[in-house]
């Protein structure tokens, strides 16, 4: 029962939420915005997800900028002016960054690399030699007795 | 052995990247604004209300701007370097005092003393943005041209003050 009002109670408090929000697309928008930028508190969660006191300020920036009307790339500039290109998820390419965007296809080409040149190595190893009749007798000898179709003298029957 | 001389490279290599990764903060993330004029403001003191400051009233001056606020527990933390330092008068101390209510502020600096020359209220803490404030406190060392110099992330040690922000200051004052 109390399970029911709880539940009844959220659903309400959920769309009191939603009624102050202005139209989808803009929401989207926004909801965008936020997931591309950092907490700078948290480190690890995006603007979106984090409940910082901050996060929570710099939510509202992104909302009262996209209000004013600005396009998606000032608002992300504006974060990038203040808070450094940390502030994005996604850092931009530049050169110091380069080695982070380019680092793993380079570790993937070296281990490429490495791989073929293992395995041409092994194809041009040259082959052991067969054994010696004699040397085969005596693994025979000390292995146990010859399996059927060969015979303890090394040849074929 | 040989064959071994390239594994224990990448190993060493390996433990070098980590080593250094080791004694980085995570948590100080760089600061684009040293080396930039500070951003403009226009703010109520905290004492006196009715008065306003800009920074453009400290121009030709080498001052400090750390950002505070009482329910910040590192400012306390901080706190005794600020007075002693305000004490050498070496430079004039402003503070910015973040997302704080007024009376809990003045009653924190009456208990732990004062050592800003006044400090201004950044109440819903839209300035603190501006200077990309992230936690508290926060201290930036401006020079007589209003550009931010050095910016301390963080609690203010009697050692990053000698070795770092005075040695910095002297310099900006000649």
């Amino acid at each position: 029962m109390t399970r029911t009002v709880i539940l009844i109670l959220l659903l309400f408090a959920c769309s009191a939420g939603r009624a102050q929000e202005s139209n989808p697309q803009t929401e989207n928008r926004i909801r965008q915005l936020e997931e591309k930028l950092r907490c700078l508190v948290c480190l690890n969660q995006t603007l979106a997800d984090s409940n910082a006191e901050l996060a929570g300020d710099l939510r509202k920036q992104v909302r009262d900028q996209v209000a004013a009307g600005r396009s998606d790339g000032e608002v992300v500039a504006f974060m990038v002016q203040r808070y450094g290109d940390f502030v994005l998820y996604e850092p931009p390419f530049k050169a110091t960054t380069a080695l982070l965007w380019l680092g793993p296809f380079l570790l993937l080409a070296a281990g490429a690399g490495f791989l073929i040149f293992a395995v041409r190595r092994r194809r041009n190893a040259p082959q052991e030699p067969a054994l010696l009749p004699d040397e085969k007798r005596l693994v025979y000898r000390v292995l146990g007795p010859a399996p059927p179709g060969e015979n303890p003298d090394g040849h074929r029957q | 052995m040989k064959r071994f001389l390239v594994p224990l490279a990448v190993f060493a290599l390996l433990v070098g990247f980590l080593a250094v990764g080791l004694t980085l903060n995570p948590r100080e993330v760089p600061s684009p604004l040293v080396g930039k004029t500070a951003p403009a403001f226009d703010l109520p003191l905290l004492s006196q209300p009715d008065k306003r400051f800009v920074p453009a009233d400290m121009r030709g001056k080498v001052w400090l701007l750390n950002v505070w606020a009482s329910w910040c527990v590192s400012c306390r933390d901080e706190h005794p370097v600020l007075v002693d330092l305000s004490k050498k008068g070496v430079l004039p101390i402003l503070g910015l005092n973040y997302k704080d209510k007024g009376d809990e502020a003045q009653r924190w600096l009456r208990q732990f003393g004062d050592p800003y020359q006044f400090s201004v209220v950044d109440a819903d803490g839209r300035t603190g943005i501006d200077y990309g404030v992230y936690g508290v406190p926060e201290t930036y060392l401006i020079d007589a041209e209003g550009v931010i110099r050095f910016k301390q992330i963080g609690p203010l040690t009697p050692a990053v003050l000698e070795q770092k922000l005075l040695p910095l200051a002297m310099a900006l004052k000649k």
